[in-house]
C-alpha cells in the first residue's frame, strides 16, 4: 500500500462504506500517530474473533498503533491465534503456511527492495510462539543468519492455544495444559538470547502491561530493520482460555510475571544499531 | 463383489472416455457445458475445468461461448435493461485512485451504472470481515452471495475487481444464487462470468453507456 492508494475516486466516494471514509479521513496513514494517540484516530484493527481477555488481541492492537509508516508496511503472519485477527487489519498482510513466515517475508522484502529502491518498505513478521520457536524455527533462524532486514515479532502465549492447548517450546517448564496433562518436561526456549547470538541487531522482550515500552520496542525493531539488520521482539501475551484465568486478569498475570522475573524484560542492541537509534531518536522524533 | 468392482471400473473408464471426447475432438475444444446463472449447487466447477477457455483478443464470452465483442456489448445492454434489480460491484481497481487514469475509468463506470439505472455496491477490499459484512452497503468476494441475497439482485456487473478474487466470487455467485453475472474486465476476462468482456477500458464503457442511452431513448 502507498499513500495514493488511500485516496478514493470521486465517482464512487458517495457509495463507500463509512468505515473506509473514516479510515481515509482519520486513519493513521502518514500521520505519525502512536500508542499515546489511541482513541483519537481510526485504528487499523477494531473487530476480531479472538477470545475475551486475549492478551494477543491487545498486543496486536498496540503493534498496529506503533507502526512508524503503516502505509508502507506489509505484515506477514502464520498459522495460530494471530492469524484469526490479521485478516481483519486494514493493512496488506500475507498469511504464510505454518512456520514459513520468515522465508515468505524474505522473498517479499527482497522484491520490495528491488521494486522500490528509494523507499523504505517495512516487512513485519508477526507470528505466535509455535510458528516462531517450534515449527518455523528453521526459517526464523536462517533469516537471521542471512541478515535479512526483517522485523520479527513473536506473540508469546506460551501454548498452541487455538488447537486445544498443547505445550510449545515457549511454555514454561512444569506448566500443565489441556493437552499436556503431566506438565512440560523442559525449559522455555531462550529465544531472545538465541536471536542476539544469531545476528539480530535489536532484540527486546516486552509485555502489553507497559504499552509505551512495547511501542518503543516495536518501532525500534522496525527502524533498525530498515537500515541495520534483522530484529526480534518477543511479546508476552497471556492466554486466559488455556491458562484458565479470568479474562479481566490478563494484565495482572503479565504484570506478575514481570515482577517475579519469570518473564524477564530484556533489550539487546548492537553498537551499530545503538548509534543508528541515537541518531534518529536524538531529536525526540518518532521517525 | 468382484463383478461390482469390474462394473464400477468400466463405468468410470467410459465416463473418462466420454469426457475426453467431449473436451478434445479433432483439435477443437468441444464442450456442452454452459456458464449459466445458478444456483448450480455447492462447489460448482470452475468453468475452465469444464473446457471453457478465455476469449481471444477482440472477442468476449457469452455463457461460455466465444462471440465478437460487439455481440457481447449488446447482450450486456439487454441484460442490464431487462433486469429488475441490476447492481454494479466496483472493486478496488476503480474505487481507489492508485494510479493515473483510474479516476477517468471510475467516472465512466459510474456514468454507465447511472444511465442503466443500476445501483452501486462497492467492494473496497477483500478482508473476510468479522463478524460479517453489512450486505446492504458492501460486497465481499469471500461471501458475495450475502449481498446478492440481501438485495435480491438479479443481474450484477463486476468491474475493477482483481482477477483471482473476481473468479472466486463469480463461482460462489453461480453456486449459490440465480444472479446473472457480467464481468467488465481490463485483463483477459473471466470464464466464470455469464458474460465477460476482455481488455475493457473507457472506450468499451462509453460504448455501453451510449447503447444503453439509445435503447432507453427508443423504448
Amino acid at each position: 500500500m502507498t499513500k495514493p492508494m488511500l485516496k478514493m475516486t470521486a465517482a464512487f466516494a458517495d457509495v463507500m462504506p463509512a468505515e473506509y471514509v473514516e479510515l481515509v479521513q482519520s486513519g493513521p496513514f502518514g500521520k505519525g500517530y502512536g500508542v499515546a494517540d489511541l482513541g483519537s484516530f481510526k485504528e487499523l484493527i477494531e473487530e476480531h474473533p479472538l477470545c475475551a481477555g486475549c492478551g494477543l488481541a491487545l498486543a496486536v492492537r498496540l503493534i498496529m498503533a506503533s507502526l512508524p509508516s503503516p502505509e508502507d508496511t506489509v505484515v506477514v503472519g502464520s498459522t495460530g491465534c494471530s492469524s484469526l485477527a490479521f485478516p481483519q487489519i486494514a493493512l496488506q498482510n500475507i498469511h504464510s503456511l505454518f512456520g514459513n513466515q520468515n522465508a515468505v517475508a524474505t522473498g517479499l522484502k527482497r522484491a520490495l527492495t528491488l521494486r522500490f529502491p528509494d523507499k523504505h518498505k517495512d516487512v513485519l513478521v508477526v507470528a505466535g510462539d509455535g510458528a516462531t520457536a517450534d515449527i518455523g524455527l528453521d526459517m526464523v533462524l536462517h533469516s537471521w543468519f542471512r541478515g535479512e532486514k526483517l522485523a520479527t515479532i513473536m506473540l508469546d502465549n506460551e501454548a498452541y492455544a487455538n488447537t486445544g492447548g498443547q505445550e510449545s517450546g515457549m511454555s514454561p517448564e512444569g506448566c500443565v495444559l489441556n493437552m499436556a496433562p503431566t506438565g512440560k518436561k523442559f525449559k522455555k526456549i531462550a529465544l531472545p538470547e538465541i536471536a542476539r547470538e544469531s545476528g539480530c541487531a535489536y532484540v527486546a522482550s516486552v509485555t502489553p502491561v507497559q504499552p509505551r515500552k512495547l511501542e518503543k520496542a516495536v518501532r525500534r525493531a522496525i527502524l533498525v530493520a530498515r537500515e541495520v539488520g534483522p530484529t526480534y521482539v518477543q511479546i508476552f501475551v497471556p492466554c486466559p482460555t488455556n491458562y484458565k484465568f479470568k479474562p479481566q486478569e490478563t494484565l495482572v498475570k503479565a504484570k506478575q510475571k514481570e515482577k517475579d522475573q519469570t518473564y524477564p524484560l530484556r533489550e539487546f542492541i548492537t553498537p551499530e544499531a545503538q548509534s543508528y537509534l541515537a541518531a534518529i531518536e536524538g531529536g525526540g522524533k518518532r521517525d | 463383489m468382484k463383478n461390482k468392482h469390474k462394473r464400477w471400473t468400466f463405468a468410470r473408464k467410459y465416463c473418462m472416455l466420454l469426457k475426453g471426447l467431449q473436451l478434445f475432438y479433432g483439435g477443437m475444444i468441444l464442450t456442452k457445458y454452459r456458464v449459466l446463472a445458478g444456483p448450480e449447487g455447492y462447489l460448482p466447477p470452475a468453468a475452465a475445468c469444464e473446457g471453457i477457455a478465455l476469449p481471444d483478443v477482440g472477442y468476449a464470452l457469452i455463457e461460455g461461448r466465444e462471440v465478437p465483442e460487439q455481440e457481447a456489448l449488446s447482450a450486456i445492454v439487454d441484460k442490464l435493461l431487462s433486469a429488475k434489480r441490476p447492481f454494479f460491484f466496483p472493486g478496488p481497481n476503480v474505487l481507489w485512485e492508485w494510479k493515473a487514469g483510474v479516476a477517468e475509468k471510475a467516472a465512466a463506470v459510474r456514468k454507465l451504472a447511472d444511465t442503466a439505472g443500476a445501483r452501486v455496491i462497492p467492494m473496497p477490499d477483500y478482508r473476510p470481515k468479522y463478524p460479517m459484512i453489512n450486505p446492504a452497503i458492501e460486497i465481499n468476494p469471500n461471501h458475495p452471495n450475502l449481498t446478492i441475497w440481501h438485495n435480491k439482485i438479479d443481474v450484477c456487473v463486476f468491474v475493477g475487481v482483481h482477477c483471482h478474487y473476481a473468479n472466486m466470487a463469480l463461482k460462489i455467485i453461480r453456486g449459490g444464487t440465480d444472479c446473472y453475472t457480467i464481468a467488465i474486465c481490463g485483463e483477459a476476462g473471466h470464464e466464470d462470468a455469464n458474460i465477460t468482456l476482455r481488455d475493457a477500458g473507457i472506450p468499451q464503457l462509453e460504448a455501453l453507456t451510449a447503447m444503453v442511452a439509445e435503447r432507453r431513448r427508443l423504448s
